[in-house]
């Protein structure tokens, strides 16, 4: 079911787009938002229940302070009031993945409202910055999981059945929420994914989440409309939800503006409606119509008191912020005196943390870069993890480094170095030592390898030896071939120089 | 040894503690008790023989040993069945919790556990608690020990006619707007709806989470009050539950000392509504304390013809939204469920099926109170209400140290009188819930019998929060001057059942 | 008129998800028409500028430490589920959607 799409460059042409993003972040708090269960991600089924999350009669929540203090330090970040007092409500709805058919949410009384976020975005007209107005940042809870059973794949629909598992039930959520987002024209998608970029590399400076989208531990619901110029009214919206991973984002909002403006252009109508986004096709396609609003019944949540946060717990929280990812960044750049495409390269890799922990452990900026921008970057990769999933340590990566730096294994035993690390095999040295990796400093040996090579290659040294020092890189080799790597070429090189007059 | 059903808590404890008598004994007589009367009172869904009988006999093994026993460690208690007691049916007295056995303990039970006191089994209650004479248990009434033909009250009718009864010498009951002390009143027992926020509210299936709380009820206030002690205290699992000292209630039993206390009385308490005997039973109490030493003033409360409204929008607001749980999904019954019926229709089913029609409308009356364009006519100013009754009572304590007035306005009606007229069956809270509404402490114990039907009257005592020990030092001092005249507890006077 | 109709009945039934019959429609239309007419007086009194009140106790700031405790095993999770499978819920097919 493919809707008509009008081209890129001529929906920008006849129309404004105009953003609204939500964002849900599960926190990493060791215990559910209001009871004692664990948030281990991945245990098996109803592992991690107690009444309270299961909703069982009599139970009742009570408030993790950990929760309430992630919130405040997203709000804080996002650079919000705080409120002086709040309340949590009630958000009435049947669903079975919902224990209580009620969600414990904030309505009316958010703990953080009205913020901002700047966003930079790099186009070829230059550096835009956007400033994200953030509407509010409230604290709420997850819902269990289903899974489907019968008709077609596991989906919802035509399902015979389904199971459903409250271990995620009651972890909590912070969802924050943007004013609309105007004046972004034809980089609207771009903006959405340097938005969530952004905010996704806040709350990991906040150390508030682990921030994985693709284990849904950071969700975007994605609103997108249009109207026929900047001053106009705003147009209907649709709400695309779990959109989960930042290139998804930055897709589906161009297939939503794409979508509407086809179906404007034909003198159709947008309708009010949740749509649902498929990472596979890069599609979405109609949900629940919103036309009529739903009525939750939202109420204050007697079970749980006010929140009151005093003007010193905040200040604290305040003084305590790490320094924004951006200027943070800017910072760094200068620091280690790289060119903007050079710390793209990095940030895109995911590599900025690691970096800067390795030369904090005593690399040297180009060192560090190296082994994260390639050796790791590429086992990464192919692994499907973030560079910083790989188990090894920045210790180790410096340790490597520093191995190198000594001279005592070159570039090609470190891969295997790390290849080894990597494998489990322990510590660098550890790795080394069982391997035998070192390279052959021993100059005896090492010379008389240089001996084997030239006798061997004569006519090779008779041109070296006749000034073609380029030549020496066969003799280098064939050095290297017989000492299975583990020489210094550079050390070969001097010694076959030297051997054949040429040092 | 005397009937031991017919002895007090603390009679009882004291006779477990000197070896007089055993636990096992104890709790054998009123499991013999139930068994020869319960058929005809019903105040018991579940009688838990087995359970009540090994706590039994680990207090004996314990005093056998030498251990030091608590105030009531020994003695047996009716549970009202909305408060969980793992692995033991809690139904709430609906059919959507057939068969539902929780799998863990209220904060209550727990206390009582640990106090020695040995639960015999789960009381009857109008389902979920909605009503005023348990008729609207999905089980069947209970009755009322004076004259089965009546009501035992309600909600918590079966705690009430269970102690009334002999069945047991104390039992639990949840007060969400008199369900603790109207049964008390209609049957001649002692009720008390302690602080909101005194006793915990964990493990107490919520009717309405800002009004539910649970209470002791007995034969004597002293006995309310060691039962008051045991449960009452801070629990960091009710995020509700007040972080103080519980009131010395105990001692102020002990003490029931009214000399120098000011009473007022509430005027629009009085009046239209109250039945004849009722007014005369209480004005007679209130002469009798004048007797005693203490000043009685005349107070208004002008809010408080406001608080059963109040009432109904508040209550049918928060339960809408407690009792949407109950689904078929996780627990207890479901209905409908063929195969081919969506999870919504099941629900939906499971819930026609499973709830009498008081639940349901309460339910939709709360729905109602809470849907767009009609919460601010209804729950909001309903929540302003409550404001105004809570400085009602402020205002009434800057004069006074505790207020009185009749706990309900008549005797105890016959069955079926009020089942299909909701709005009747209403008003007999209409003096029991301004406490609700503003969180305050209130006690309920006999004030005689009305001369017109010769039944139980009951009066009520109200005090600020957390200034429960002023109910039970006015209480126990009426009591005592009540015994002197009467020669005897006004339940001794009950027939023989 | 009266203050609730039949079909808000209905409505009301809908989004508390009960499925009422047309007999209880008819009942309770008239009985909460009563209930609702007597509950109104709250108009009468509350004013402007009397604060709501949703809590009847002056507390705030009630908070738990963020500590792992032990909860339920999954059998006594399961225990009085009507249908379970794979030590998960079993519950019908779901038609509508989440919020
Ligand atoms: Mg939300
Ligand atoms: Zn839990």
């Amino acid at each position: 079911m493919t809707a008509d799409l009008l081209a890129y460059d001529d929906v920008v042409e006849a129309f404004d787009p105009v953003l609204g993003l939500e964002v849900h972040v599960e926190l990493g708090t060791a215990s559910k938002m209001f009871c004692g269960c664990s948030t281990t991600f991945g245990a098996p089924p109803n592992t991690q229940v107690c009444p309270t999350c299961l909703g069982l009669p009599g139970s009742l929540p009570a408030l993790n302070a950990v929760a309430v203090e992630s919130a405040m330090k997203i709000g804080l970040a996002l650079n919000t009031q705080v409120a002086d007092w709040c309340r949590f409500a009630r958000k009435n709805y049947f669903y079975p993945d919902m224990p209580k058919n009620f969600q414990t949410s904030q309505y009316d009384e958010p703990i953080c409202f009205d913020g901002w976020l700047d966003v930079d975005l790099e186009t070829p007209e230059g550096v835009q910055r956007h400033r994200i107005a953030i509407e509010r940042a409230h604290m709420e809870e997850d819902t269990g999981k289903s899974s489907h059973v019968g008709g077609a794949t596991g989906r919802i629909h035509g399902a015979d059945y389904s199971l459903v598992d409250y271990n995620r039930a009651g972890i909590p959520l912070i969802e924050i929420v943007t004013k609309p987002i105007e004046g972004t024209g034809r980089y609207a998608p771009e903006v959405a994914r340097a938005y969530v970029t952004a905010l996704r590399d806040i709350l990991r400076g906040l150390g508030v989440s682990d921030v994985k989208m693709e284990q849904g531990s950071l969700r975007c619901d994605v609103n997108v409309s249009l109207r026929a110029s900047r001053d106009g009214a705003y147009g209907t919206r649709s709400e695309t939800k779990n959109v989960n991973s930042l290139r998804s984002v930055e897709r589906a909002v161009r297939y939503e503006m794409q979508r509407q403006a086809a179906v404007l252009s034909s003198g159709g109508r947008v309708v009010q409606e949740t749509r649902h986004w498929h990472e596979d096709t890069g599609l979405t396609t109609p949900g629940r119509s919103k036309e009529q609003a739903e009525d939750y019944r939202y109420f204050p949540e007697p079970d749980l008191v006010p929140i009151a946060p005093s003007r010193e717990w905040v200040d604290k929280l305040r003084a305590e912020l790490p320094e924004p990812p951006r200027l943070h960044r800017k910072r760094l750049q200068e620091a280690w005196g790289l060119s903007d495409l050079e710390m793209a390269a990095v940030v895109n890799a995911g590599a900025l943390t690691p970096i800067e922990q390795t030369v904090a452990a005593g690399a040297s900026v180009a060192g560090a870069r190296k082994w994260w921008l390639g050796e790791l970057a590429r086992v990464a990769n192919e692994r499907g993890l973030a560079v910083d999933e790989l188990p090894i340590s920045v210790a180790d990566v410096a340790r490597v480094e520093a191995l190198v730096g000594d001279g005592r294994i070159n570039d090609k035993l470190a891969r295997q170095v790390i290849e080894g690390v990597l494998a489990g095999q322990g510590s660098p040295d550890d790795v080394v030592a069982a391997r035998g990796l070192e390279v052959v400093s021993d100059d005896a040996a090492l010379g008389a390898a240089v001996d084997a090579a030239i006798a061997a290659n004569e006519d090779i040294a008779d041109k070296v030896r006749g000034g073609k020092v380029a030549a020496a890189g066969a003799l280098v080799g064939a050095v290297m071939k017989e000492t299975r790597g583990q020489a210094d070429a550079a050390k070969v090189r001097e010694l076959i120089l030297a051997k054949l007059g040429q040092a | 040894m005397s009937d031991l059903t017919r002895m007090t808590a603390a009679e009882l404890a004291a006779a477990v503690a000197s070896g007089e008598t055993s636990a096992v004994e104890v709790t054998q007589a009123h499991l013999d008790r139930i068994e020869a009367v319960d058929e005809r009172v019903h105040a018991f869904l579940h009688v838990d023989t087995d359970g009540a009988l090994s706590a039994a006999k680990a207090v004996d093994a314990a005093r056998a040993a030498g251990e030091q026993l608590g105030s009531l460690t020994g003695v047996p208690l009716a549970l009202k069945d909305v408060l969980t007691m793992e692995g033991i049916p809690t139904t709430c007295g609906s059919r959507v919790l057939d068969g539902w056995r929780p799998p863990y303990d209220a904060t209550v039970t727990r206390r009582l556990r640990d106090a020695g006191v040995v639960i015999l089994g789960k009381t009857n209650m109008d389902e979920f608690a909605m009503g005023s004479s348990t008729e609207h248990s999905a089980y069947g009434p209970s009755h009322n020990p004076w004259d089965l033909t009546r009501i035992p009250g309600g909600s918590g009718g079966g705690s009430a006619a269970a102690v009334a009864a002999y069945e047991a010498p104390l039992a639990i009951g949840t007060d969400t707007g008199g369900s603790i002390r109207q049964p008390a009143a209609v049957t001649g027992t002692v009720g008390v709806k302690p602080t909101y926020g005194g006793v915990s509210r964990y493990g107490l299936v919520a009717l309405a989470s800002s009004l539910d709380q649970a209470g002791p009820c007995a034969r004597t206030v002293l006995d309310a009050a060691l039962l008051h002690a045991v449960i009452a205290g801070h629990d960091p699992l009710d995020s509700t539950s007040l972080d103080a000292p519980v009131p010395p209630v105990v001692e102020a039993a002990r003490q029931a000392d009214v000399r120098g206390m000011r009473i007022g009385l509430v005027k629009e308490l009085s009046g239209e509504g109250y039945q004849a005997g009722v007014e005369q039973r209480f004005r007679e109490a209130v002469g009798l304390l004048e007797e005693m030493g203490v000043e009685t003033v005349d107070v208004s409360c002008p809010h408080f013809p406001y608080a059963l409204a109040a009432y109904y929008l508040v209550l049918p607001s928060e339960a809408s939204s407690n009792l949407a749980k109950f689904d078929g999904m996780r627990y207890g019954l479901r209905s409908g469920d063929d195969g081919s019926r969506s999870v919504e229709e099941v629900m939906a089913l499971t819930r026609e099926a499973g709830f009498g029609a008081e639940v349901k409308r309460r339910i939709i009356l709360g729905t109602y109170a809470l849907s767009s364009g009609y919460y601010d006519a209804y729950y909001g100013q309903a929540q302003k209400v409550r404001t105004l009754i809570a400085r009602d009572f402020a205002a009434a304590f800057e004069q006074v140290d505790v207020l009185l007035s009749p706990t309900a306005p008549t005797t105890a009606f016959l069955l079926g009188d009020k089942l299909d007229d909701p709005l009747a069956m209403y008003l007999n809270d209409i003096a029991t819930i301004p406490a609700n509404l503003a969180g305050n402490p209130g006690l309920s114990l006999p004030a005689g019998l009305a001369p017109e039907d010769g039944l139980p009257v009951g009066l009520q005592v109200m005090a600020p929060a957390l200034a429960d020990d002023r109910l039970y030092r006015l209480g126990a001092a009426l009591e005592a001057a009540l015994l002197d005249r009467w020669g005897h507890l006004l339940i001794e006077e009950a027939p023989a059942l | 008129m009266p203050s609730i109709t039949r079909a808000e009945v209905e409505h009301l039934a809908r989004l508390a998800r009960i499925d009422l019959t047309d007999d209880e429609l008819d009942h309770f239309a008239g009985q909460l028409d009563v209930i609702i007419g007597a509950v109104a007086k709250v108009a009468e009194v509350a004013a402007e500028d009397v604060p709501p009140m949703s809590h009847p106790e002056p507390l705030t700031n009630v908070f738990r430490a963020d500590e792992v405790r032990p909860g339920l095993t999954p059998e006594q999770a399961l225990s009085g589920a009507p249908a379970v499978e794979d030590q998960k819920f079993r519950v019908p097919r779901i038609l509508g959607e989440e919020p």
